[in-house]
């Protein structure tokens, strides 16, 4: 079909090393030996690397868990979210005031701040999922400009200072303060959340957000509740985004809410479309872009956001559905 | 008692009539017809059973259960499967996943079963992999199951839509136009599926047709609306020697015939 052939006309620096690379991983024992090597560099890597570039690594896997977040609400579910920050500053500020105000226990604090989250996910998702979808990005807008400015105003998360002495975790007698012990649990974080992702796709849910994507009457013809199902997808995005909040306020020890602002939904935002909305692969490969990209051109300093704003806007432009290519599909080549 | 009653159904676009007190009786295991000329309101009375529009006055009852103000997405749990008269097949995916929507509502997975794929979840998975494939095997396509959709020629996707709407376990099939764009091959192949349907699955059908002879082959009896009125009703030969008909159809009817 003259469509098909169109999509593909359009080639960029990216696509034939990535399909050279599909080529090659074709056969499962490169793959699961790329992997295995991969996971073994990353594991061995605090012990052959500066702090300086664990903390980068760090920042990336932090960001690789956010992004997947924000990716069941973007890249799965279709809903356009530009308020996610405040759905990962609910999850931090909740870890931050129960350690430092009440001495919780970190690992305590998850579950206040996955059921803070939902809560928030339910009163933004609720009234207006059901309207049509473009009413979710004003919402979420909206609803993240008022999460900061609440922040900064009440008493309890600290004003516009924010708040201080939140506690370490300790994992199994270890109280977790060095750079390199960071890099491990964002590492695990990171992996669990490609983990977990991955079978959200390839489950009766995932299965309907792409039905919904696809084809919302159809889709409801078929019985599924698209309202419920976006609600979903909203509330487990959301949920993730808190979680990495709360990893986020244990690590820096103290958070305000300049870690909260819209160019950070911004930057979460662009991740995920730079390298392929509803594509892990494309989500992490969009991470490290936004985190790799300020780094290696730091010489340029506040030119690195022009860099990003173009780059973005080749990318939507030439190839909306990302960097990351489609999955190869079988056609009869009639 | 019938499986669907639908009684002074009535639909109203401003100040069209779409669909003028309409009343009509499906009997669990029948095969029935709705015809009639273009425009007549065939699609928008499929519309008001599976929840798409919502009628105006009148009432609509499956299984003795009122229609009225339910979504699709419940009405298709009730057991109310249907095919749209322009396909709306889920275009990038694979002919099995396609299918495997059908079973959505059959099945209840959720976050945290999905998170650690308990073993409830992997078996239905597993389940409904396998019903799926039940029913590509069943209109006659598993050998394709791995295709995208929208590669499929026509005739076959529209047996992907009809697998879909079977895969949602129905009592009652509302097939919209099901033969439009299949060639006599094809067409005939059609009437002996409909048949299998409605006996080895005991599912009920009941279908918007324009091909004449197609439908008196099949419909043991037929509705004709015109202007969204019930203008006839009754077997082939009687309808076919209705003077309302004819008027309505003005000739229309062998026209098609001779084609
Ligand atoms: N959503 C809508 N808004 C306004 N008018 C509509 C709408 N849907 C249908 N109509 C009108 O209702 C009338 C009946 O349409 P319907 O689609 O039910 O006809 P049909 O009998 O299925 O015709 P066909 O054989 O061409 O499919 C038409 O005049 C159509 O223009
Ligand atoms: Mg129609």
């Amino acid at each position: 079909m003259a469509e098909t052939k169109n999509k593909h006309k359009i080639k960029n620096p990216f696509e034939g090393i990535i399909e050279k690379l599909f080529m090659i991983f074709e056969n499962k024992i490169y793959l699961y030996g790329f992997f295995a090597a991969l996971v073994v560099f990353l594991v061995i890597f605090p012990n052959t690397s500066s702090r300086f570039t664990q903390e980068i690594m760090t920042n990336l896997f932090f960001y690789v868990v956010v992004c997947l977040g924000l990716n069941i609400i973007v890249g799965y579910a279709g809903l356009l979210h530009l308020g996610y920050a405040a759905f990962f500053a609910v999850g931090a500020y909740t870890t931050g005031i129960l350690s430092s105000r009440m001495g919780m226990d970190f690992w305590l604090t998850i579950p206040f701040s996955i059921v803070a989250a939902v809560i928030a996910g339910l009163a933004i998702g609720f009234p207006t999922l059901r309207l049509r979808g473009d009413y979710l990005a004003i919402v979420t807008l909206g609803f993240g400009e008022i999460t900061r400015l609440t922040i900064r105003n009440l008493d309890v998360t600290g004003g516009a200072i924010g708040l201080i002495g939140i506690q370490r975790p300790e994992f199994f007698g270890i109280t977790l303060n060095q750079i390199s012990h960071f890099y491990y649990m964002f590492f695990i974080l990171a992996i669990l959340a490609i983990i977990v992702s991955y079978r959200l796709e390839n489950s009766r849910m995932g299965r309907a957000w792409e039905y919904i994507r696809e084809d919302e009457d159809a889709a409801a013809a078929m019985g599924i509740n698209v309202t419920t199902s976006r609600l979903y997808a909203f509330i487990i995005g959301s949920a993730f985004g808190a979680v990495a909040g709360s990893f986020f306020a244990a690590k820096m020890t103290a958070i305000s809410p300049d870690s909260f602002m819209f160019i950070h939904s911004v930057m979460f935002l662009m991740a995920v479309v730079l390298g392929g909305m509803g594509k892990i692969p494309g989500v992490v490969l969009g991470s490290v872009l936004v985190v790799l990209i300020p780094e290696v051109a730091r010489g340029i300093g506040p030119y690195r956001l022009l860099i990003f704003g173009f780059l973005l806007l080749i990318i939507m432009l030439y190839r909306p559905q990302g960097i990351w290519p489609e999955k190869p599909t079988i056609s009869t080549d009639e | 008692m019938a499986l669907l009653q639908i009684k002074d159904l009535t639909l109203r676009f401003g100040g069209l009539c779409a669909v003028n007190a309409l009343s009509l009786e499906i009997e669990e295991g029948s095969i029935r017809s709705l015809i009639g000329p273009n425009g007549a309101g065939k699609t928008c009375v499929f519309n008001c059973l599976t929840g798409f529009y919502k009628p105006s006055d009148g009432e609509m009852l499956f299984q003795g259960e009122s229609l009225v103000n339910k979504k699709p997405h419940i009405i298709t749990y009730m057991g109310m499967a249907r095919t749209f008269q322009n396909l709306r097949l889920f275009k990038s995916m694979s002919v099995l996943e396609n299918v495997m929507s059908g079973m959505h509502c059959r099945t209840n997975a959720a976050f945290f079963t999905t998170a650690f794929r308990t073993k409830g979840q992997r078996e239905e998975e597993k389940h409904i992999r396998e019903v799926a494939e039940e029913c590509l095997d069943f209109v006659g396509i598993l050998n394709k199951k791995h295709f995208i959709a929208s590669n499929l020629p026509y005739g076959d996707q529209r047996k992907v839509e009809w697998a879909r709407a079977l895969a949602t376990q129905p009592k009652l099939l509302l097939l919209d136009e099901p033969a439009a764009g299949l060639n006599k091959d094809e067409k005939s192949r059609l009437i002996d599926l409909m048949h299998k349907i409605r006996d080895k699955r005991e599912v009920t059908i009941f279908l918007i047709e324009h091909d004449m002879g197609l439908v008196m082959k099949i419909s043991e009896k037929i509705f004709v609306i015109d202007y969204g009125v019930k203008i006839a009703e009754g077997t082939a030969q009687e309808v076919r020697d209705n003077p309302k008909v004819v008027e309505a159809y003005l000739g229309k009817e062998e026209e098609e015939e001779t084609a």
